[in-house]
């Protein structure tokens, strides 16, 4: 695998039935490809979240993956209501999400802290009234 | 334990892939209505039992390589979840049980819940 693949996905902020698509394609592609698995789930659980995050607090984004010989980068951004506080989203159990969402099986607060978890970097950035842009960097 | 005798304990009714069954050997399992604890905390557990019907279980079980669910209190899903869940091949299927009980009596029977 001499050149980078790329790959870019809209994830439909409207459709929650939808929702796990792209985390499912890239996951699917990576198997294909012959990563290890312990890194497939990684990367498969991580980016899940994230759109999970896309959908039910941004009314959707895009997803974009670039995949190396020895790394995948994963980058969610979305122009919702933004982040006010990013250290405290980080914390565990912390959520403003509704009885509507508790009711789907979501919005427990292990989102963020389960996309930290399973990659072994993350990084943030968000606007409030903006958006948010979410980086994640599995190695193999 | 086979997907067949977990059918058999919850007396539980399979909704698909009804024909990987008998194939399918599960080693232990877990329990949830919380998707968000399920994709923190499971590391190779094959069946999920939850209250939740909706298609995100289903695609928490894909994310998971979750190979069966089991959905507690005689839910069913709608057509839409069933028909993702088949083109995965993951098998589904419905027990009266509550999720305590469900549990209670697979672990009894020897079903654990692994790491
Ligand atoms: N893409 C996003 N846009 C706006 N707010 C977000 C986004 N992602 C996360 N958040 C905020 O951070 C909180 C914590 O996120 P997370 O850990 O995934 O928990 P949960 O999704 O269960 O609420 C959310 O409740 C929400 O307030
Ligand atoms: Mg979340």
């Amino acid at each position: 695998m001499g050149e980078s693949i790329k790959l870019f996905y809209n994830v439909d902020g409207h459709d929650f039935v939808s929702c796990g698509q792209a985390s499912e394609d890239v996951k699917r592609t990576l198997k294909n490809i012959g990563f290890p698995p312990e890194v497939i789930r990684r990367v498969a659980i991580a980016m899940y979240e994230g759109e999970v995050n896309m959908v039910i607090h941004a009314a959707g984004g895009v997803a974009e993956v670039e995949i190396t010989e020895d790394a995948v980068r994963v980058a969610l951004k979305d122009s919702g209501k933004g982040i006010a506080d990013i250290e405290q989203a980080m914390a565990e159990g912390f959520s403003t999400a509704g009885e509507d969402i508790r009711e789907l099986g979501f919005g427990a607060g292990m989102g963020l802290p389960n996309m930290k978890k399973y990659s072994d970097e993350m990084k943030i950035e968000s606007t409030v009234g903006v958006g948010t842009n979410v980086y994640l960097t599995f190695y193999i | 334990m086979k997907v067949s005798e977990i059918a058999e304990v919850l007396n539980a009714q399979i909704l698909c892939s009804a024909d990987r069954a008998e194939a399918t050997d599960i080693k232990s399992a877990c329990g949830s209505d919380m998707m968000s604890d399920v994709l923190a905390y499971v590391k190779d557990q094959g069946l999920l039992l939850t209250g939740l019907v909706n298609p995100q279980v289903v695609r928490t079980a894909e994310m998971m390589d979750i190979v069966c669910v089991a959905f507690v209190r005689g839910k069913r899903p709608d057509r839409g979840v069933v028909d993702l869940a088949a083109s995965k091949g993951i098998i589904l299927m419905s027990t009266p049980e509550r999720l305590y009980t469900a549990c209670g009596k697979l672990y009894k029977a020897g079903l654990g819940a692994g790491s």
